[in-house]
């Protein structure tokens, strides 16, 4: 595409971030022009999510964005991380917009907490089916999927954990990350709580407050910007065959999330890039189980193969495909995937506090069980 | 020694209170209203008084007092002080020496037998205190009674159980699309949705068949039977209208279709189930599901 982001910005990340969640996106998106060097007077485009509190145009008011020609919202939480950006570089590329911004940012961990019973979301006719039934969270609703893979693939609870043993790794060595300096063993996965069998705490990724921005321009103006551009490669969204929003429970196969297929079809197609050529992965960590998913739909390994391919060790840093330098969202922070993309940056840009070495091509991937959406980042 | 158990003690020391006279000599008209409150119509007592009869003759009255040196009132106004405000009487144990003729003049005399405590109660903390009084014509001693009451501290009330009521549990949104189903529910029926076009199973319902596009979705009536494809055990955190840990399962039904509902058992993967229905109210059956014997 001809696209590439040019600046990326965050707040802190914290449990109670004591201000609105408007100054936290107002912060972010200050930030991250900071980082590309552009003004807020250059932006004329933002995206953000559907659950995104903050609106376009007070963004802009915050910012002193004179005008804008472009705004946009991405639907299905999480899912729409990667497809902000697929956004902004359709604008870029069609002439929509010059500079898009991409903005989420919230209070998860001290205002409205998405890991409670969403009672008010029942209304959704959708919903009928599973919340009054009791499924109502969004670990309960992964769960289920979980339970029907460990049955089908023979995972245990024990592979599930060696995600969270790699995302807090990484996190341990990332001063930004809240769970700086704290990794944690197998042992305390299989020793934390159940939150919805098969899921522990320690399968389910934390709450946090924060924001965090993307700058997306077109190729030629990243050339005169202040940082190395990472290229949008792809970029696209995916929805599956009788797609539900967590609970598509009524396909086929329980074991598959065939949305991220169709992501995955569509990166490989239009980077012209495949599997083997990924340096670094940035996977949708919500609830450990559908990493363990994705990592099949992508291509990485085959089908009911991703307990064996973690256990070898090749989500390490030094590994065939280091997964989550930051710590994900189980370790560095919960912003919805957008603080993946971010590290998706500066492993292109050489500037990661766990750099990979030699990385050519990062792909990112958003949220999981919902419509999603994937990006892969490069040098080129 | 407790305090109570001291002046329970010293009460106890005083020994028979004084006499104390009954209002009136045995007489005929309060015996004949007696056998009629009791509904005893037995013939014999028109010379005679019935022996049951014999604390009624030295009651005091609708404003009568205890005497000062009356042990049992003593006893009760130290343990209201106490804070064992309320009473119940829990034995009566009464023995007639002989039957009392018309005409006798009564009288009554009473003593601290024994008080124990502090014991807990079902009504609350409190103390048992046993009385024996003795009713006397002239000085023959007519009749004797052994009485016992429970003098306790009303047990604060429990606080309700934080039952989660039914109105906070969640409720289906309901619409045209869907509405077929819940009345099924209501009538005990397990409804899925059949395409009227093609005849097309499905769950969740829609408006419009994905095959062939009819909009005027028929339903057939499930048996309610099927088998647990997944199912999560929900622990953390609370959910309105559940008491956790509860079960949730995703079950395939023998007709084909797949269905949420909550699991009364021991869940596993390919375990048969049936159907149940639970009225929550007029409005609302929720379906769910227990374990079905294979037959
Ligand atoms: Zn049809």
């Amino acid at each position: 595409m001809n696209a590439a982001i040019v600046g990326i910005g965050a707040t802190d990340f914290s449990k109670d971030s004591g201000r609105s969640e408007l100054q936290l996106a107002a912060e972010a998106v200050r930030a991250a022009l900071e980082d590309a060097g552009l003004e807020p007077s250059d932006v004329d485009g933002l995206v953000s999510f559907t659950m995104d509190t903050n609106a376009e145009i007070a963004v802009a008011r915050e910012l002193g964005i004179p005008e804008l020609t472009f705004f946009s919202r991405v639907h299905y939480g999480g899912g729409a991380a990667c497809a902000t950006v697929q956004q902004a570089a359709m604008a870029v590329e069609t002439g929509a917009a010059r500079v898009v911004v991409c903005y989420r940012a919230f209070n998860e961990r001290s205002g409205h907490r998405f890991g409670q019973v969403q009672t008010a979301a029942a209304a959704n006719i959708d919903n009928s089916w599973s919340y009054p039934m009791g499924l109502g969270t969004p670990a309960a609703m992964v769960a289920m999927f979980a339970r029907r893979y460990m049955h089908e693939y023979g995972a245990t609870s024990e592979d599930f954990g060696r995600i969270a043993v790699i995302d807090r790794k990484h996190a341990a060595t990332n001063p930004r990350a809240w769970f700086h300096n704290r990794p944690i063993t197998l042992d305390d996965h299989q020793s934390s709580r159940w939150i919805a069998e098969p899921l522990r705490l320690l399968d389910c990724c934390q709450e946090s407050d924060g924001g965090v921005a993307i700058v997306v321009t077109s190729r030629d103006r990243a050339k005169d910007l202040r940082q190395k551009p990472a290229h949008v490669k792809a970029a696209t969204q995916g929805s599956g065959v009788d797609q539900f929003t967590m609970t598509s429970y009524y396909r086929d196969d329980l074991t598959r999330l065939p949305e991220m297929g169709v992501v995955a079809r569509g990166l490989w197609e239009k980077s012209g890039i495949g599997p083997d050529d990924v340096d670094v992965a940035v996977l949708y960590d919500h609830f450990t189980p559908f990493v363990l998913v994705q990592l099949e739909e992508l291509g990485f390994c085959g089908r009911g193969e991703a307990k064996d391919f973690v256990a070898s060790g090749a989500l390490e840093l030094d590994g065939k495909l280091p997964l989550n330098p930051h710590g994900g969202q189980l370790g560095e922070a919960y912003l919805h995937g957008m603080n993946g993309i971010a590290e998706g940056v500066r492993q292109i840009r050489g500037t990661a506090v766990n750099q990979v070495g030699g990385v050519e091509h990062v792909l990112v991937t958003a949220g999981t069980g919902v419509p999603t959406s994937g990006l892969v980042l490069g040098q080129g | 020694m407790t305090d109570i158990e001291k002046e329970a003690a010293r009460i106890a020391e005083q020994g028979e209170c004084a006499p104390r006279l009954a209002r009136d000599p045995v007489n005929l008209p309060m015996i004949n209203n007696w056998l009629e409150a009791i509904g005893d119509d037995h013939p014999g007592y028109t010379e005679v008084a019935p022996p049951a009869m014999v604390q009624v003759w030295t009651m005091a009255g609708l404003r009568g007092q205890r005497t000062l040196d009356d042990p049992l009132g003593q006893m009760m106004t130290v343990l209201d002080e106490a804070g064992y405000t309320s009473v119940v009487a829990t034995n009566s144990d009464q023995t007639y020496h002989r039957y009392l003729k018309l005409g006798e003049q009564l009288s009554v005399t009473t003593s601290l037998e024994d008080v124990t405590g502090p014991k807990k109660t079902g009504l609350g903390e409190g103390w048992f205190v046993t009385t024996r009084s003795t009713w006397w014509v002239g000085d023959e001693a007519v009749a004797e009674m052994r009485f016992r009451v429970l003098k306790f501290r009303p047990a604060r009330k429990p606080e309700p159980v934080k039952e989660i009521p039914k109105a906070q549990a969640i409720r289906p949104s309901v619409n045209r699309d869907t509405e077929y189903f819940w009345e099924g529910t209501r009538q005990g029926e397990l409804r899925i949705q059949r395409c009227g076009g093609c005849g097309l199973l499905r769950h969740p319902p829609g408006p419009m068949c994905p095959e062939c596009g009819a909009t005027k979705p028929k339903y057939l009536v499930s048996e309610g039977h099927g088998v647990i494809y997944s199912y999560v055990v929900h622990h953390h955190p609370q959910v309105p209208g559940k008491q956790t840990p509860f079960v949730i399962a995703l079950v395939e039904l023998d007709e084909g279709v797949r269905m949420l509902g909550e699991f009364d058992g021991e869940p596993s993967v390919g375990q048969r189930v049936e159907v149940v229905f639970t009225e929550v109210d007029d409005e609302l059956t929720m379906p769910s599901w227990r374990p079905r014997a294979d037959r």
